[in-house]
């Protein structure tokens, strides 16, 4: 899978997520990989997973049974667009996500229209659309495991995932 | 195939000079679901004569099931004054009626010449002194637990009114592991959790499987290819299918009454989805819905005139009819809270949801032009209904805030008869299979 392999990548990365899941409050977060760690930290090199993952932020929240993009996300995808810009040798894949306070074929539904919500403002912010590959999950892949707001806010997520390319 | 072997035997010498004993008419002992509440029948169940065990675990097994229909008492073993030792002749029904058994099963298991397993049982009315029903079974040994459901639809049927449900599989979404990493396989079982075994390895998202009204085949969305889609299972040979080769994710998948058609939802590059049909045979699909919208959950009337599905079109997810050729659909939801997962009864005279109010989920019923809603359970988080084949019985899955992983429930019309199915591991997404062949 691509977050393990992630991770295996790039070692240090398993340090960075040790250390949050200590400093989270305890065992309501239990990240995947990288890639689930979400915005701050140490970026990597220029044009790499790592600096796209922590310095430019993979990935934005909705509201509830919400797929318009927010202010706060408005930023993190435009960071995105800029940086694929200017990273052209990536293809990505939107992975759409709902939380867990809806049913599931619905919520499939949903989160296939929030990964295409994010898809289309990289498309008019300049990301060719042919480098954009979108897949839902519905409420079947949440990162945050508690049984209140704390978590499913987390989970209402679209994750902008880079399939290739040299980094 | 037939696989059971049944038939009905006339011993009218058996009861006394009452030649049209087993003719139904005469009898005392009944039930009416109709009524709002049903006091459960007291019935007695003698362990069936047999050479070894078998004859007691199919008694069990009939006991277990008309136990948890909630629609009868079965009376404590403990309570029986008379002995059977020769399930043929009449028993005594005065110690039958003195102990409030209204009604009695007895039974003989033995062993035919060839190695099968022949299955005989009576039913009788104590208070009219009669046989109700005498059947006997052949079949291979390992079926028994198949002739013990069997039996106990005969009973219920004939105390009822109504066919049963017992002699059906359940099929549903085995979960193991942690939750922000499930793994998901479809498992397949007996009505009353027996005979579990798994139909996927676990390497892809499994879900929403639902059985085929015709065939011994199941369609399910599966993300084992690049995209989530829809497929075909075969449960007699394995093997599977991919139903059409759409460009985006497909899901939703429920088929027709006539098995001929898979209705789904397919989405569409703008991020909505939309109901279309597929007609198995030619692979022909229909666009059925156009709304900017999500469209999904459709699921056929039983006569295949007619969809309900859930929509968002109005701003939050409501359940529409529409005609199954497509065309105007009509909200037949209303009340506070949004609604979805509608499934229609196979007597065509009730809609299952799942409604979302006030922070719980609740799964309720109501008629198919929304009026009666009635709310069956409520709860933290529980969803996905689907109906025993005689539409009396609801089963779901939930989840309770603060657990690790979701469980199957099984409710009856009523409300008042909830019973939870047992599963190997943590399960979802049950689909009831038609009453077997």
């Amino acid at each position: 899978m691509l977050s393990i392999a992630a991770i295996a990548k790039h070692p240090v990365s398993i340090a960075l997520v040790a250390a949050l899941a200590l400093a989270g409050c305890a065992n309501k977060q239990v990240p995947n990989s990288a890639a689930d760690i979400g915005l701050g930290g140490a970026g990597g090199p220029p044009g790499s997973q790592q600096e796209f993952t922590v310095s430019v932020g993979d990935r934005i929240f909705f509201d509830l049974d919400s797929s318009s993009i927010r202010a706060d996300a408005q930023q993190v995808l435009s960071r995105q667009a800029q940086w694929l810009n200017k990273y052209q040798n990536y293809t990505i894949t939107v992975e759409g996500h709902a939380d867990e306070r809806g049913t599931r074929e619905y919520n499939l539904a949903l989160g296939a229209r929030r990964a295409a919500s994010a898809r289309d403002f990289l498309v008019a912010r300049g990301v060719a659309a042919n480098r954009i590959r979108t897949i839902s999950y519905g409420k079947e892949r949440p990162v945050a495991t508690c049984d209140d707001i704390s978590c499913w806010s987390q989970n209402r997520r679209a994750v902008t995932v880079l399939n290739g390319g040299s980094s | 195939m037939q696989i059971i072997l049944r038939a009905t035997f006339l011993i009218a010498t058996l009861v006394a000079g009452l030649g049209v004993a087993v003719l139904p008419a005469r009898a005392v002992v009944e039930i009416d679901i109709n009524k709002g509440v049903v006091e459960p029948l007291p019935i007695a169940i003698t362990e069936f004569i047999s050479a070894d065990g078998t004859g007691a675990e199919i008694a069990s097994v009939v006991e277990a099931d008309l136990r948890r229909s909630g629609l009868f008492a079965p009376i404590e073993k403990g309570a029986f004054i008379e002995k059977i030792s020769n399930p043929d002749a009449a028993p005594r029904f005065q110690d039958w009626t003195v102990i409030n058994a209204q009604a009695l099963v007895t039974g003989k298991v033995s062993e035919t010449a060839d190695g099968r397993l022949k299955a005989e049982f009576r039913l009788w009315d104590t208070y009219a002194g009669q046989q109700l029903i005498g059947e006997q079974f052949f079949t291979s040994k390992d079926k028994w637990r198949r002739v013990a459901h069997i039996i106990a639809d005969a009973i219920y049927q004939r105390l009822t009114g109504e066919s049963g449900y017992f002699d059906t599989r359940i099929v549903y979404v085995d979960e193991s592991g942690p939750r922000n990493n499930r793994v998901k396989r479809l498992a397949i079982m007996d009505q009353d959790g027996a005979n579990q075994r798994f139909l996927t390895d676990g390497r892809a998202i499994v879900l929403t499987p639902r059985f085929s009204p015709t065939r011994q085949e199941i369609t399910y969305m599966s993300y084992e290819g690049g995209q989530p889609q829809v497929y075909l299972l075969q449960l007699e040979t394995g093997q599977r299918e991919l139903v059409g080769n759409f460009p985006g994710m497909t899901f939703a998948p429920r088929f027709s009454p006539n098995g001929q058609q898979i209705v789904m939802s397919l989405l569409r590059d703008d991020g909505n989805s939309n109901i279309f049909a597929m007609d198995l045979r030619s692979r022909n699909t229909t666009r059925l819905t156009t709304a900017n919208a999500i469209d999904t959950s459709p699921s056929y009337s039983p006569d295949g005139s007619q969809i309900v599905f859930t929509s968002d079109r109005g701003g939050r997810a409501q359940i529409y009819v529409m005609s199954a050729s497509g065309g105007d659909p009509k909200r037949i939801s209303f009340g506070d809270g949004s609604y979805s997962t509608p499934v229609w009864s196979p007597r065509g005279d009730l809609i299952a949801f799942t409604k979302q109010t006030r922070g719980e989920f609740q799964i309720g019923v109501m008629r198919t032009d929304g009026s009666g809603e009635r709310i069956l359970s409520s709860g933290f988080l529980q969803e996905g209904p689907t109906w025993s084949p005689n539409g009396r019985v609801v089963m779901f899955f939930r989840q309770p805030a603060g657990s690790a992983g979701p469980q199957l429930y099984s409710i009856d019309l009523t409300g008042r008869n909830e019973q939870k199915i047992p599963t190997a591991n943590y399960g979802s997404d049950p689909a009831w299979s038609p009453l077997l062949e």
